[in-house]
C-alpha cells in the first residue's frame, strides 16, 4: 500500500482492476483503494505480470503493506535495485539494517512484491530513487519503486522522525509512517507506545463507509500533516498585492471567444503565473528531504480543493509548466469533480512539488497556508477586489488580488520568496504570453 | 415547446444537485444566495452552467455571471432568454444555442 | 529493605554465610588453604575468619606480611604447585598492589602455557564505599578487573551467593576473584536449602515488565527498594542481580530487555568506561531494536569518594536516584 500523502496511515483496497496472470503496463491503474481523502485509483509504475494477489477486496491495510506480487522478466531492473540500494546504504546509515529486515521478510517491502529483485532494494532506496526519478527523463527503468515508496517515502520527505529503535522497527513491521506518529513524550521521541496507538485496526471487510467516519478520518489525517509542518517547518510568510486588471481584461477577451464549456477562470491564469515564475525562481519547487532541498524539475501544482462537509484535498496538476492554458484548463475542471466525489488517482496523490490555495470564491481578502510536506512552499490568493491604487501618480481603482507566500525557511530565505511574489506579479500583466 | 418556470425551476435544481449533492434542496430558499449557502465556488458554478447550458441551451455571457446569485434570479434569467428566443420567432432550439 | 530474602526468622549474616563456606571448602579439600593480612590472629579484617586459626591451625590459617605482591604471588605458586589457595585481601584498594601478579600472571599463565598450566585460585576481597573509610578504602575496583580476560569476576549479593559461590569457584581450574561489599556483610538473613548455586549466570531478583533493572552486589538493595517505591505507581521493574561480571551473562540481560524495551543500569562504580559502560555498549550491540528509550545509569560520582558522610552518601547511588531514573524512562514523573 503505498502512502498517498504525508497524513495517510492505512486504506481500504476497494476494488481490484488486474488479476493474477494479467500483464500490467506502466501507468495502468490497477485498482482503486478507500482512502481519509476518497476513493483514489492506484496506478502501477513497474511493467509486469500479476502473480499474486495478496490483499482482498474490503480489507483495510496499513501503508507498507504488500497489495500483489509481481512477475517480471527483464533484467535491467534486478541490477537497478540493488544499484539503488547500495547507493542508499552509502546515503543513509540506516540502510544496512532496513536491509536486512526486508532481506528476512519479504512481504515486508512495501507495494509490490517483486520477484528476486525487489528483495535486494530497501525501501530507504526505494523512496529515494523514486523522488528522484520523478524528475529524470530516464524513468522508464527505474519506476520499479515507484509503488513501494510506502512508508519510508513520506518518513524521509521530511527530516526524520525522532523515534526510540523499538518504535522504528515496530513502525517498520506494521508498515506505519514515522512522520504521521505524534508523541507526549517529553523529549518529543516517538515511542513504542505511539507507534501501537497508531497501529491501524485492521479489519477484514468494511462494508460500505459512514460518511461521518470518514470526514473524521479525513480531518484526523489533515490534523496530522498541518501538526507535523506547523511543529516542523519554520515558515515565513510574504504578501503583496497584484494588479488584475490586465489579467482579467485578458480573460473577458478571451472568454467571449469561447463557449461556455470552454470558459477559462481567473484560478487557471494564477496557476499558470505560478509555475512560471517557479520556474525563474526553482528553489521553492519540490521537497525538503534528509535535511535538504530537492528541487523538482517539474512543476507539478498541488491545488487545494474544499471537500462539500469539510476538510479538503489538494491533488497535484502535473507538469503545469509546459501545459497550455486549455490543456490546464481541462486538467483542472476534470479534477476538482474527481475530487469532490474522492476519485482521485494515485500519482495526484503524491507527486504535488507545491500548493496553491485560491481563497478568492469568499470574501477573504489573503490566506497565510500552511505547507504541506514535503514540500517547502504554498502559495495562497485571496479575492480579487476592486481597490484604490496609485498609476503613474494618479489614483484609481483596479482588481487587485492578495497573493502571500508560506515559504520553509530551512530551504529558502526572504529574498527568494520576495523574488517569487515579484515574478508572479510580473508574469499576470503579461496574461497572453501565459 | 414552452417550458414552465417550474420545470426551469427543477432543471437548475437538478444541476445544483449534481454539483453539491448533500446539499438539502427542499430547505433551499429560491431567494437565498444559493453559492453563499452552498459553498459553491467558482468551479462548481460553472459547471451549474454548463450544466443547464446543456439541459436548456441556454447561454450566459461572462458579464452576466454576477447577477445570477439566487435560484429565483437563475429561473428568471433563463425564462426570459427562452421566452426572448421564442418570441424571435421560429422556437428552434438549435438556433438559440449557437 | 532485603524483600528477596523472604525472611522469616534472621538466622545468619552474609559475613557468617562467607565463613561457612570458607569452612566447608576447608573440610571439604584438605589442598584448601586461607592466606591473608589479619585473617589468622586477627579473625580477618572484616572478621570472616574469627575462629578458624584455632580450628584449623596455621598452616591452612596463615597470616601474611603486609605485601599484596608478595603473598598473593605465594598464593599463584601455591595454586600452581597443586594446592587450592583462599587469598584474602583486605580491600579491593589493596589489591592494586597485587595487580601485576593477578593480572599479568595469574590471568595469563593458562593461555601462555597453552593450557598446561592452570591457576585455580581463588582471591576474596571487601569493595564498595559507603562505611566512611575514605577515597583510599571505599572504591569498587570489579569493573575493572572484569576488564581482564582469563579472570572470573564474582560480586556475591545474597547470603546464598556468599554462601554458595565459593565452592564452584575453587572448582574452577582458573582464577576466580570474588569481591564482598563491605556493606553487606551484617547483612541478616535465612539461607535456602539448596545451597548450590552457579558462578556464570545473572539472576532476576524481581519480576517486571516496565524496565530492567541490571545491577549487582549492595546495590541490588537500593534496586529492589526502588522497584517497590516506582511500583506504587504502577512502573513494573524488573531487577537483575548480574553475580558475575565477567563473563558477563548477556542472555538474560538481553531476554529481559525483549521484554521491558528499558535498561537502567546501576553500579557502585564510576561511570567512565566502567562496567556499566560495557553493559551499556552489549545492549546497543545486540538489543538496538529492542530498546525504546535511550540506556540510562545511576554510578557514584566521578570523584575519589568523600569521607563525610552527606557527601559520601550524595556520590554513591542511591535509592531515590534510581527512583528518579525509573520516572523519567518510563514517562510517568508527573
Amino acid at each position: 500500500m503505498p502512502s498517498l500523502g504525508a497524513d495517510m496511515q492505512e486504506a481500504t483496497l476497494v476494488k481490484w482492476l488486474v488479476k493474477p496472470g494479467d500483464r500490467i503496463k506502466r501507468g495502468q491503474v490497477i485498482g482503486e483503494v478507500d482512502t481519509a481523502k476518497g476513493v483514489i485509483d492506484l496506478e502501477c509504475f513497474q511493467e509486469g505480470i500479476v502473480e499474486n494477489i495478496l490483499v482482498t477486496e474490503g480489507q483495510t491495510v496499513p501503508v507498507g503493506d504488500a497489495l500483489l506480487s509481481l512477475a517480471t522478466d527483464d533484467q535491467p531492473l534486478a541490477s537497478c535495485a540493488s544499484e539503488s540500494a547500495s547507493s542508499s546504504i552509502n546515503k543513509q546509515g540506516v540502510g544496512h539494517s532496513i536491509e536486512q529486515t526486508s532481506q528476512k521478510n519479504e512481504t515486508a517491502v512495501p507495494g509490490l512484491v517483486e520477484k528476486g529483485t525487489l528483495k535486494n532494494t530497501t525501501r530507504t532506496a526505494a523512496d529515494q530513487t523514486s523522488r528522484e526519478k520523478k524528475s529524470s527523463e530516464s524513468a522508464q527503468e527505474t519506476e520499479i519503486t515507484e509503488m513501494s515508496n510506502g512508508s519510508v517515502g513520506a518518513a524521509n520527505a521530511t527530516s526524520r522522525p525522532k523515534a526510540s529503535p523499538l518504535a522504528r522497527r515496530r513502525a517498520e513491521e506494521l508498515g506505519i509512517d514515522l512522520a504521521t506518529v505524534t508523541t507526549a513524550r517529553v523529549d518529543h521521541t516517538i515511542g513504542i507506545e505511539d507507534v501501537e496507538r497508531a497501529v491501524p485496526r485492521r479489519t477484514t471487510v468494511t462494508a460500505g463507509k459512514d460518511p461521518d467516519a470518514s470526514r473524521l478520518a479525513l480531518r484526523t489525517a489533515i490534523a496530522a500533516a498541518m501538526s507535523k509542518s506547523k511543529s516542523e517547518i519554520p515558515h515565513y510568510y510574504l504578501q503583496t498585492s497584484i494588479n488584475m486588471q490586465k489579467a482579467l481584461a485578458w480573460l473577458e477577451q478571451e472568454n467571449k471567444k469561447r463557449s461556455l464549456n470552454d470558459r477559462l477562470l481567473p484560478a487557471l491564469l494564477l496557476i499558470k503565473a505560478v509555475a512560471r515564475a517557479l520556474v525563474e525562481v526553482p528553489q521553492l519547487n519540490g521537497y525538503w528531504v534528509d535535511g535538504q532541498f530537492r528541487p523538482s524539475d517539474k512543476v507539478h501544482v498541488g491545488f487545494a480543493i474544499a471537500m462539500k462537509g469539510g476538510g479538503l484535498v489538494a491533488p497535484a496538476i502535473h507538469d503545469v509548466g509546459v501545459k497550455s492554458i486549455d490543456q490546464l484548463r481541462s486538467d483542472l475542471y476534470d479534477l476538482v469533480p474527481r475530487a469532490r466525489v474522492g476519485r482521485l488517482r494515485s500519482s495526484e496523490m503524491t507527486d504535488a512539488t507545491i500548493t496553491i490555495t485560491n481563497m478568492g470564491d469568499l470574501g477573504v481578502e489573503s490566506v497565510f497556508g500552511i505547507i504541506y510536506p514535503p514540500q517547502v512552499a504554498l502559495v495562497g490568493f485571496g479575492k480579487v477586489l476592486d481597490r484604490p491604487w496609485v498609476e503613474a501618480g494618479e489614483l484609481c481603482v483596479r482588481p487587485i488580488v492578495t497573493a502571500s507566500l508560506s515559504a520553509d525557511h530551512r530551504a529558502t530565505d526572504g529574498l527568494i520568496g520576495a523574488r517569487f511574489l515579484d515574478s508572479l506579479g510580473q508574469l499576470l500583466q503579461e496574461p497572453q504570453s501565459l | 415547446m414552452t417550458l414552465t418556470s417550474e420545470s426551469i425551476r427543477e432543471v437548475i435544481l437538478a444541476g445544483i444537485h449534481q454539483i453539491a449533492p448533500e446539499a438539502e434542496l427542499e430547505s433551499l430558499n429560491d431567494d437565498a444566495e444559493f453559492r453563499r449557502e452552498l459553498e459553491i465556488d467558482s468551479f462548481d458554478f460553472l459547471r451549474l452552467l454548463v450544466f443547464v447550458n446543456e439541459s436548456l441551451k441556454v447561454e450566459f455571457p461572462e458579464a452576466d455571471y454576477g447577477g445570477l446569485t439566487s435560484v429565483a434570479k437563475l429561473v428568471k434569467y433563463v425564462d426570459k432568454k427562452l421566452s426572448v428566443s421564442k418570441s424571435a420567432g421560429d422556437g428552434d432550439k438549435t438556433q438559440v444555442t449557437s | 529493605m532485603n524483600a528477596v530474602l523472604n525472611i522469616v526468622a534472621p538466622s545468619i549474616t552474609y559475613r557468617e554465610a562467607v565463613a561457612e563456606a570458607i569452612r566447608e571448602a576447608m573440610e571439604a579439600d584438605p589442598r584448601v588453604f586461607l592466606l591473608g593480612e589479619d585473617v589468622g590472629h586477627y579473625g580477618g579484617c572484616f572478621g570472616v575468619s574469627r575462629g578458624m586459626l584455632t580450628q584449623y591451625g596455621p598452616e591452612r590459617i596463615r597470616d601474611a606480611p603486609l605485601s599484596e605482591t608478595g603473598f598473593v604471588g605465594a598464593g599463584i605458586g601455591a595454586a600452581l604447585g597443586g594446592m587450592r589457595p583462599i587469598i584474602e585481601i583486605m580491600t579491593v584498594n589493596f589489591s592494586l598492589l597485587a595487580l601485576d601478579q593477578i593480572v599479568n600472571t595469574a590471568a595469563t599463565l593458562s593461555h601462555m602455557s597453552g593450557g598446561q598450566f592452570h591457576v585455580p585460585i581463588v582471591i576474596r576481597m571487601a569493595t564498595g564505599g559507603g562505611k566512611q573509610i575514605a577515597a583510599q578504602h571505599s572504591h569498587s575496583w570489579e569493573g575493572w578487573f572484569a576488564h581482564i580476560p582469563g579472570l572470573r569476576i564474582l560480586v556475591p549479593a545474597t547470603l546464598e551467593d556468599a554462601r554458595g559461590m565459593l565452592a564452584p569457584a575453587l572448582a574452577d581450574p582458573d582464577p576466580v576473584l570474588i569481591f564482598e561489599n563491605q556493606t553487606l556483610y551484617n547483612l541478616k538473613g535465612e539461607l535456602p536449602q539448596n545451597r548450590t548455586v552457579d558462578i556464570c549466570s545473572a539472576k532476576i531478583r524481581r519480576s517486571g515488565s516496565d524496565v530492567s533493572l541490571l545491577t549487582y552486589g549492595a546495590s541490588l538493595y537500593k534496586a529492589l527498594e526502588a522497584a517497590a517505591i516506582v511500583a506504587e505507581s504502577g512502573i513494573n521493574a524488573e531487577v537483575i542481580d548480574l553475580r558475575v561480571l565477567r563473563p558477563l551473562d548477556d542472555r538474560t540481560i538481553m531476554e529481559s530487555i525483549r521484554r521491558t524495551h528499558r535498561a537502567l543500569i546501576v553500579d557502585e562504580g564510576w561511570r567512565s568506561g566502567g562496567i556499566s559502560a560495557e553493559i551499556a555498549a552489549r545492549i546497543t550491540e545486540q538489543s538496538f531494536y529492542d530498546l525504546d528509550c535511550p540506556v540510562e545509569r545511576v554510578c557514584t560520582a566521578e570523584i575519589p569518594l568523600p569521607y563525610c558522610k552527606h557527601l559520601e552518601d550524595a556520590s554513591l547511588p542511591q535509592t531515590a536516584t534510581i527512583v528518579n531514573s525509573l520516572r523519567k524512562m518510563v514517562g510517568k514523573d508527573g
